[in-house]
């Protein structure tokens, strides 16, 4: 993946993964909402008044490298002009496309690719169209494996699909997470949701082992805990969607919890209150995470949709579906664990 | 022979709205305008019959006008400053509809009634689906409130159709209703020149034009047109949602984020001196929104808004007047800082 992050200067969206064709197309995508919302146009003259002599005259002043940042310059402003006048859409999730694609993904990109340096494969596993879940590991401490897991779907799947991942409730009780969340495209992680969003075909990401998994000790590290009751199984069948297990290497050791202040957990209202060799000792340095070295891999994807109907409803084939899943995943784990070289390159 | 339909809460802006809209329908007979004070505005050639539906007198009204409908639309949050305060509304809300079911319930002409709810009843809050569904449970209700007293309503109304299974029964959760004549809470929220948020939340919310909600009642109050059915309960919503932030913004109006303890203090506050009605569900509301689905309103009740959440609100905020921050201003200022840097947007749009 070396190549992978050599990024042309000069090219119109800095931060994107992947060669000049896919930036280009990139810059459509970005216009694209910019189509105002027909009926909301009509609230005023929310028009151009921009006088017309300067917009004749700006295109005859560049030349080639001043045209671009003009370019760009223009398109952060037009950007900004909708921001702040509301002409904007989100979707009954709160999902704020324009936002996630144009603010949050550029945040989170330099810790994917830099930071993290995050490896992805199998990304051909993930369906070009319609609904798809994909199921992964659940580590770190803090839920950082699930926004790298959205940043890969989106770099590295041909069709830039965006991930809709299923988070625990306490992500939406907390002020201001629960806002950005929401505007990233991140939902409750219950049936109702699940299923809303896989029937609209998008693509769901859920980790089930939950708390269980991203606040085990670090001795536990890569040792998959329960996948909940199995939930997800059901719902994929009722939608007839692939199940895409994943595997993500790395995210364990960005944070090594060696302890667990449960009494200050439970007074904070948290299901863990992490010790880890930095925090809190460090006070808010500690909560930088480790520089490890990621692997994100995408397996094949299980069919459900050759299953009757009532399927969703036998609990034998639940488990026996979660297992499958389950044990996937695990040695997916396994195999990448022993190919890896170090933790941290 | 025509129908005769009573209309409850008639001297309400939007049940007066109703009841002057139902009597040009072609198969309606008569229309009986029932609240327990006079209307402010016209009732067209309605009759208007001064009545509290908390006590029993409004079965003699049934009686003596043979009514074969009824719309009951006397369950509302109560518009800030009404006569009793909150403790009437709340009578009016669940006595009233006490009565007035005691009341159709020994009608023998009673075949069809339409109550109007609120989806408030879902409660809302940050472990309820992204989503609520008609049948969803809700998690947790306010102990007391509008959200409650709907809740209640609906239990009543329920034992009703379980008695009477011979009249229609249909049950309308209504999103929150706007407009430019809108006199609800949230449209009072709305009208003022800073809007107070909840720090950290930027609630969905959703918005059912007061048009359409005349349209949908005429729909429910009227026999069912073929391929579909009126009777069971549908919540009624425009397409679309709108973030609280973005209400703000095409306002007009500077969105003040408080922590929740500032906002419960500023709200009681401002109830105080009378400026609005800033109930805890009100709070819980623009903490956490709330979204619905609509697709029962479309394919069972046959019923298709006129206008979208964004279109209902853009009507709202025409209606409003400029705030201080009007977005065409906003907008030029950007326009005149790329004017500035001699680009064009346009380019990119």
């Amino acid at each position: 993946m070396a190549d992978a992050k050599v990024i042309p200067f000069g090219e119109d969206r800095p931060r994107r993964r992947g060669g000049g064709a896919r930036g280009a197309r990139a810059v459509d995508a970005v216009a694209a909402p910019a189509q105002p919302p027909g009926p909301s146009r009509e609230s005023g003259p929310v028009g151009l008044p921009s006088p017309v002599e300067e917009s004749v005259e700006a295109p005859a002043g560049r030349a080639g490298g001043a045209g671009e940042w003009d370019r760009r310059i223009a398109g952060g402003l037009a950007f900004l002009r909708r921001r702040i006048t509301g002409e904007y859409e989100v979707d009954e999730f709160g999902y704020d496309k324009e936002l996630t694609d144009q603010v949050l993904m550029s945040l989170m990109r330099p810790l994917f690719d830099k930071y993290f340096r995050v490896e992805v494969k199998g990304v051909e596993n993930i369906p070009k169209e319609g609904g798809a879940l994909i199921v992964a590991n659940h580590s770190g401490t803090l839920p950082l494996d699930g926004l790298m897991l959205q940043v890969a779907v989106h770099d590295h799947h041909p069709a830039e699909r965006h991930l809709r991942l299923l988070a625990a409730d306490l992500v939406f009780m907390l002020p201001g997470v629960n806002e950005l969340a929401r505007k990233a495209g991140h939902t409750l992680a219950c049936a109702e949701d699940a299923q809303r969003l896989l029937e609209a075909g998008e693509l769901v990401g859920v980790m089930p082992e939950g708390f269980k998994g991203i606040g085990k000790p670090f001795g536990e590290r890569y040792k998959l805990q329960r996948f909940g009751r199995g939930g997800f199984v059901s719902t994929a069948l009722r939608a007839g969607t692939p199940i895409v297990p994943c595997s993500i290497v790395g995210a364990e050791e960005i944070y090594p919890m060696i302890g667990n202040a449960k009494t200050l957990a439970r007074l904070l209202g948290l299901p863990y209150f992490p010790l880890t060799p930095t925090f809190p000792w460090l006070g808010p340095l500690g909560a930088v995470p480790l520089p490890t070295k990621w692997t994100i891999q995408f397996g094949e994807p299980i069919p459900t949709d050759g299953y009757a109907a009532e399927a969703a409803e036998d609990p034998m084939l639940m488990f026996n579906l979660t297992d499958e899943v389950r044990e996937r995943i695990q040695h997916t784990l396994y195999k990448l664990l022993v190919q890896r070289r170090s933790v941290f390159f | 022979m025509g129908k005769v339909v009573l209309v409850t809460g008639a001297a309400r802006q939007l049940g007066g709205r109703f009841v002057r809209r139902v009597q040009r329908d072609p198969d309606v007979e008569r229309v009986v305008a029932v609240d327990a004070v006079t209307p402010p505005h016209r009732l067209g050639s309605a009759e208007f019959v001064h009545a509290d539906i908390r006590q029993s007198s409004i079965a003699r009204v049934l009686a003596e006008y043979a009514v074969d409908t009824v719309v009951h639309l006397a369950v509302t949050g109560g518009a800030p400053g009404a006569p009793g305060g909150r403790s009437a509304v709340k009578e009016t809300n669940v006595i009233g509809t006490m009565q007035l079911l005691g009341a159709c319930q020994k009608s023998p002409t009673v075949r069809r009634l339409v109550v109007k709810s609120s989806t408030s009843v879902y409660g809302g809050t940050a472990r309820d689906p992204a989503v609520f569904t008609e049948t969803t449970q809700p998690k947790s209700l306010p102990a007391a409130g509008f959200a409650k007293e709907a809740s209640e309503v609906e239990g009543y109304v329920r034992g009703f159709a379980r008695r009477r299974p011979d009249v229609a029964v249909c049950v309308l959760r209504f999103a929150n209703i706007l407009g430019p004549f809108a006199d609800s809470a949230l449209a009072e929220y709305f009208s003022m020149p800073v809007v107070p948020t909840v720090l950290g939340y930027d609630p969905r919310l959703q918005f059912v034009h007061e048009d359409d909600v005349v349209e949908v009642l005429r729909l429910a109050a009227g026999e069912p047109r073929r391929g579909t059915l009126n009777s069971g309960t549908f919540n009624i919503a425009g397409d679309g949602v709108l973030l609280l932030s973005q209400c703000a913004r095409r306002l007009g109006r500077p969105a003040v984020p408080l922590l929740l303890p500032a906002v419960t203090w500023v709200g009681q506050a401002l109830r105080a001196v009378g400026a609005t009605d800033f109930s805890p569900e009100q709070i819980r509301l623009l903490t956490h929104g709330r979204v619905v689905e609509t697709a029962q309103m479309r394919e069972v009740l046959g019923f298709r808004p006129q206008y979208t959440t964004a279109e209902t609100f853009a009507d709202f905020a025409r209606s409003r007047g400029k705030g201080l921050l009007p977005p065409e201003r906003v907008g030029r200022a950007v326009d005149r800082v790329a004017g500035l840097l001699k680009v064009d947007e346009r380019v990119e749009r």
